[in-house]
């Protein structure tokens, strides 16, 4: 369809960029790297157009894809490619990043580091969204922990270090494992690490549970699911506003990914014998987290609680096996990156005026900042899923699917009706309306255009996608048609 | 024809939120002509577009049709499509009319307000949902505008954001909403799961054949499917028109400014449930449970609220507590199988119960935002419009004989009494008693605001401090509000007096909802009802016979008695039935029982939850646990690592005379 390598230019261009911003910064100090980085940031994205203009609606098969050996000796190739699944991901990806960049303009400690980490780090981003080699995507999954790392602990709040710490080793031990399966699997396809061939490649049950619970422990603390949530708040409360951003618009979205592309492929049987537990997780994290997210005191700690009962819904869609359900979880993908990305850049441009993060610091912020409340508002309500917005159409859809399946597992997600509205209702009553709290509140000022732009484009996302979310379903189906008949076939004959 | 009706039915959704959207996004820089000027054009258009639907559809024609496709899935379609015949054009324009007559008075209500502009958006968006959720021809859509209508309650609720009681209670109006659609989205699911499509035409069409079809819910229990999702769609209905227990919300939504009162919490929103269980007969025809679940849950909302209504002292609870009573009586007639009987006492009360509101405003301004009804009196002699349309809304309400509520309440009561279902004499004695109650509280009501000794301007302090209850100063005396504010009173007033007798006969008893509602064959209240009804006007001259007429007239005087004559007998009554006013004053501690059991159990669960779970077992158990086993191993191991050479030495010294001597003796 296109003779550029798309793919290759969406992952290169911002780590090139983001690698060009250290080196001339090292030249030059009282030079702001800014502009650059929203230079790259938007070619970045611009690039990654066309891959929903070109792309192909009828075909299952992968598009724009791109081959050429990497490591020929260990048949490690550089093999990237999109299918309807991970498309609006790398498109989501790269907005993303651009409103990253817009939201650090003002940032003046080691902004050249700042920007290029997060340029970086996009640019990993879309390689584990394209590779379509084991290695690769190993690669590009681990190098992503990186910057994000660093990100956390170099520009982080008070107690960075535990938490870039924690976050590090939580994800690097589960991936641990998953290094083992795609060595196993490595072997036993005739040394081939083409996820392709993986995909058809036969295995018994007992290689098939050994290699899914593998997947699972590094996709579950990435998604993150419940028991190996944890790191999560600590991240995010620790995190910079960009940093939370990146992490819950994009970051939670590998481990949800990666069960979609390895584990359902590849260990089609084993996810079914245990899709039981995947449903009774999910919905642990729905009922259970959503519990906990109530009582949160830091405002962070409460979105990013409600970012993990959100990722229930997720894990709950892709485990009932249907094309609803697959494609409602996908669809709370995109949206979960568009509103858990509203909300931290909302608690964002209150932290940057007032410091502080307890929600018992505010009240009636609505009166100093109103057009601030009305975009909180917006986000707060596709947060609790009303409709309209994006936060609803997955959640719909998930629910819908679940009654297909079971009555009470439904009842279950459901309750994210309630406990979703109180949480964030609560939250916003307590922060945004009342009467002025207190002198710094009386101090606030609205907020400014450049974040009035950031926010409106994020709010066209989210009323976009919830009045119209045909156009980010019809690319999906027929590859998770696709997905779900090869899941349905099993590789045990 | 049909791309006219897809026009006007464009139109008529559209402008609102065009006015809605305008005024909304430039609130701020707008002058306040615009913003209802913008806002007034749109619903009017809207309005006007409704009368000639209901034209169109008079004439014999029904839209059907999707407008985009929303989302697929699958086989699944998910459109946005509107649905137009008798039941949502008959909606569309009580929607649009008293919309418009609240926008109208609105220009009077809110003149003082900072958020006038605001208001007015919120007004218009309100309109726009509604009309969407009446308008729908598929569930998606239904559930879209069921929950965008709460989403503009929210905001009305809580407009005057500063005070802590309307954030609380526009919290708690969202949540106990969400409860309700909690079962109502369940409701929808089942439908999708068993019928395989959303759309109203395709699932009605398939009900005949799924009526036999059993699902098990609970260990081996069968359920009828149709009566499952009957009862999770009702108990939807349930939270968006406060029926018991789902009512707490409603007499906190009166934190908000009067016009949405009346619009929303009285006319259009909470009767958003009866609507949609109307437009659903083609289901709840099949399930006598749900339909005998109903009828009971109805009767206990239209008794017991009403007896509420009767201790409350503020001037809009005591209307709320009237509203939530009606509400009960409309279910009831849902139970009964008279869809129509419900949604004609939907269209009288849309009008008389806006009238009494508006009224109830205007009385406020006159007392300077003082809500307390012991407080007034007299103000007959100072608001002669409001005192006149507040009669006709009262004896509307309490159905005295010819006026429109009259007509749709006692083909109620009729249909009760001709119902065969468990529990209908119940019903039947809830909804005749329940006429003596709502003569007394709204008499009550009247005869403490109107009549009787001026009580006003004995306020302490006069602070004028914007938005809060302050009241009249000594020697201030209540005037007659301007003519945005009684125009609309009068408006209303007419239909609440007419409508009744002219309606009665095409709805109740023609064929205007035909192929509309369905009823049953086995259902036979409604056709009893209709062999006895030989006219509007024998209706109202045999009324004077029947016990509902004696029962209001009682109530009526009981007032009087009480609260004219001998002003002694209530204070007497509660010092003698201490406990049963200790209830009622209480609301049956519907409020207390809640906050305690459901929000605490849920904070204290939460609480716990993170506390136990997250922070002790998950983080301080195995992960910090996990660092500090680590961390202790090393530090042991860390002990043999002294870096002395002698001690290195000593220990290989030693392992080698171990080898050696394991290799001597095996």
């Amino acid at each position: 369809m296109s003779s550029y390598p798309l793919l290759s230019l969406a992952i290169w261009i911002p780590i090139f960029v983001g690698l060009f911003v250290l080196a001339v910064s090292g030249l030059a100090k009282s030079w702001h790297p800014r502009g650059l980085a929203l230079f790259g940031a938007l070619a970045g994205l611009t690039v990654t157009l066309p891959l929903y203009t070109g792309f192909d609606i009828a075909s299952a098969a992968i598009q724009f894809e791109e081959f050429s050996p990497w490591i020929p000796h260990f048949n490690v190739f550089y093999r990237l490619g999109v299918d309807g699944i991970s498309m609006w991901f790398i498109i989501l990806n790269s907005l993303i990043t651009v409103l990253v960049v817009l939201a650090g303009w003002k940032i003046e400690r080691q902004a050249a580091q700042y920007y290029a980490a997060f340029l970086i780090m996009s640019g990993l981003m879309n390689g584990i969204f394209s590779a379509l080699d084991g290695a690769l995507f190993y690669v590009f999954f681990e190098a992503s922990l990186i910057p994000l790392y660093l990100i956390i602990g170099v520009w982080g709040g008070s107690n960075r270090v535990y938490a870039a710490l924690k976050f590090f080793l939580y994800t690097l031990l589960g991936s641990l494992l998953f290094l083992v399966a795609l060595l196993y699997l490595f072997f036993q396809s005739g040394h081939s690490f083409d996820l392709l061939v993986w995909r058809d490649l036969p295995l018994t049950l007992t290689e098939q549970t050994w290699i899914f619970f593998a997947f699972l422990l590094a996709f579950a603390v990435k998604v993150p699911m419940f028991p190996v949530h944890t790191w999560l708040p600590d991240a995010h409360v620790e995190a910079p506003t960009g940093g939370s951003v990146v992490l819950a618009a994009i970051a939670l979205k590998l481990g949800a990914y990666g069960l979609i592309r390895f584990s359902l492929p590849i260990t089609p049987d084993a996810s079914q014998t245990f899709a039981g537990l995947m449903i009774a997780l999910s919905l642990i994290a729905v009922v259970y987290i959503g519990l906990v997210a109530l009582m949160q005191t830091d405002m962070k700690k409460l979105v990013a609680y409600s970012s993990i009962a959100h990722m229930g819904f997720v894990t709950l869609g892709f485990f009932l096996f249907s094309e609803l359900g697959v494609e409602g979880a996908l669809v709370q993908m995109i949206s979960h990156g568009f509103v858990s990305g509203a909300m931290f850049l909302c608690i964002g441009v209150l932290y940057d005026r007032m410091h502080s993060r307890q929600i018992a610091d505010y009240g009636g912020v609505i009166n100093t900042m109103p057009k601030f409340a009305v975009f909180f508002m917006l986000f707060a309500m596709a947060n609790a899923g009303l409709p309209a917005t994006s936060g609803f159409v997955g959640e719909f859809m998930v629910i819908l699917a679940a009654v297909g399946f079971n009555f009470w597992i439904a009842a279950a997600a459901a309750s994210t009706l309630v406990f979703g509205a109180a949480y964030t209702l609560w939250m916003y009553k307590r922060v945004i309306f009342g009467a002025v709290a207190n002198e710094h509140v009386q101090a606030l000022s609205d907020i400014s255009r450049r974040e009035f732009f950031i926010l409106a484009i994020l709010a066209l996302c989210v009323l976009g996608m919830g009045v119209y979310p045909k156009p980010f379903t019809e690319v999906m189906h027929v590859s998770v048609q696709e997905l779900l008949a090869h899941v349905a076939l099993g590789k045990i004959q | 024809m049909d791309a006219d009706m897809k026009f006007l039915a464009l139109c008529a959704a559209l402008a609102p939120l065009l006015g809605a959207l305008l005024v909304g996004l430039f609130c701020r820089v707008i002058p306040r002509w615009v913003a209802h000027g913008a806002t007034i054009a749109g619903v009017t258009v809207s309005f006007v577009a409704s009368l000639l639907l209901l034209q169109n559809v008079n004439a014999g024609n029904v839209f059907n049709e999707p407008i985009y496709q929303w989302l697929t899935s699958g086989d699944y379609v998910f459109s946005v499509g509107f649905l137009i015949d008798s039941l949502t054009a008959t909606m569309m324009v009580v929607v649009t009319f008293v919309s418009l007559m609240v926008h109208l008075y609105t220009i009077g209500y809110m003149q003082d307000d900072h958020g006038y502009n605001r208001f007015f958006s919120y007004l218009s968006l309100f309109t726009f949902a509604m009309l969407m959720l009446v308008m729908a021809n598929n569930f998606m859509q239904l559930f879209f505008g069921w929950e965008a209508v709460g989403l503009v309650s929210y905001l009305l609720i809580g407009f005057w954001f500063k005070r802590p009681t309307a954030i609380h209670a526009n919290l708690k109006a969202f949540l106990v909403n969400r409860v309700g659609d909690f079962g109502f989205l369940l409701g929808i699911g089942l439908v999708l799961t068993h019928f395989g499509s959303l759309d109203y035409a395709s699932v009605f069409q398939a009900a005949p054949g799924l009526a036999e079809k059993t699902i098990s819910i609970w260990g081996n229990t069968e359920w009828s499917l149709l009566s499952v999702i009957c009862i999770c769609l009702f108990i939807g209905a349930m939270g968006k028109s406060a029926q018991a227990p789902l009512h707490v919300w409603l007499p906190d939504s009166m934190e908000g400014p009067t016009p949405i009162s009346a619009l929303i919490h009285a006319a259009t929103m909470v009767t958003a449930g009866i609507f949609m269980v109307a437009r659903m007969s083609p289901l709840f025809e099949w399930s006598e449970t749900a339909l005998a679940f109903m009828l009971v849950v109805g009767a206990i909302t239209a008794l017991f609220m009403g007896f509420l209504g009767c201790v409350q002292n503020d001037i809009k609870r005591v209307v709320a507590y009237s509203t939530l009573s009606q509400l009960g009586y409309m279910t009831v007639a849902l139970g009964v199988s008279a869809y129509s009987v419900a949604i004609f006492h939907l269209l009288t009360h849309a009008f008389f119960k806006a009238l009494l509101f508006l009224a109830a405003g205007s009385v406020i301004i006159g007392m300077h935002h003082d809500q307390d009804i012991r407080n007034m009196g007299g103000l007959k002699k100072y608001m002669p419009i409001t005192w006149l349309t507040s009669l006709a809304g009262s004896l509307a309400l309490i159905g005295a004989p010819f006026l429109s509520g009259f007509y749709s309440k006692d083909s109620i009561i009729e249909a009760a009494r001709h119902s065969e279902l468990p529990g209908a004499s119940f019903a039947y004695f809830a909804v005749s008693f329940g006429v003596l109650v709502t003569a007394f509280y709204s008499f009550r009501m009247f005869f403490l605001v109107f009549h009787g000794e001026e009580r006003f301007g004995k306020a302490e302090d006069d602070h004028h401090d914007d938005d809060e209850h302050h009241g009249l100063a000594p020697g201030e005396k209540p005037h007659e509000s301007p003519w945005v504010v009684w125009l609309p009173l009068v408006l209303l007033a007419i239909p609440s007096l007419a409508v009744g007798a002219l309606l009665i006969e095409p709805m109740l008893v023609g064929d205007f909802f035909r192929g509309v509602i369905h009823v049953d064959a086995a259902h036979g209240a409604m056709r009893a009802f209709q062999d006895e009804f030989h006219g509007a006007l024998a209706m109202g001259l045999h009324a004077f016979t029947t016990p509902p007429f004696w029962l209001a007239l009682a109530g009526v005087i009981l007032a009087w008695y009480c609260y004219l004559k001998n002003r002694a007998l209530p204070a007497w009554l509660k010092a003698r039935f201490t406990a049963i006013h200790t209830l009622l004053v209480n609301k049956y501690y519907f409020d207390q029982v809640y906050e305690t059991m459901f929000a605490g159990g849920a904070r204290r669960l939460g609480r716990s939850f993170w506390q136990i779970g997250d922070v002790r077992l998950i983080d301080g158990l195995a992960v910090n646990g996990t660092a500090r086993l680590v961390a202790f191993f090393s530090a042991c191991l860390r002990l043999a690592q002294t870096g002395y050479v002698y001690h290195y030495a000593f220990v290989m010294i030693t392992g080698l005379a171990c080898l050696l001597a394991l290799w001597l003796y095996l």
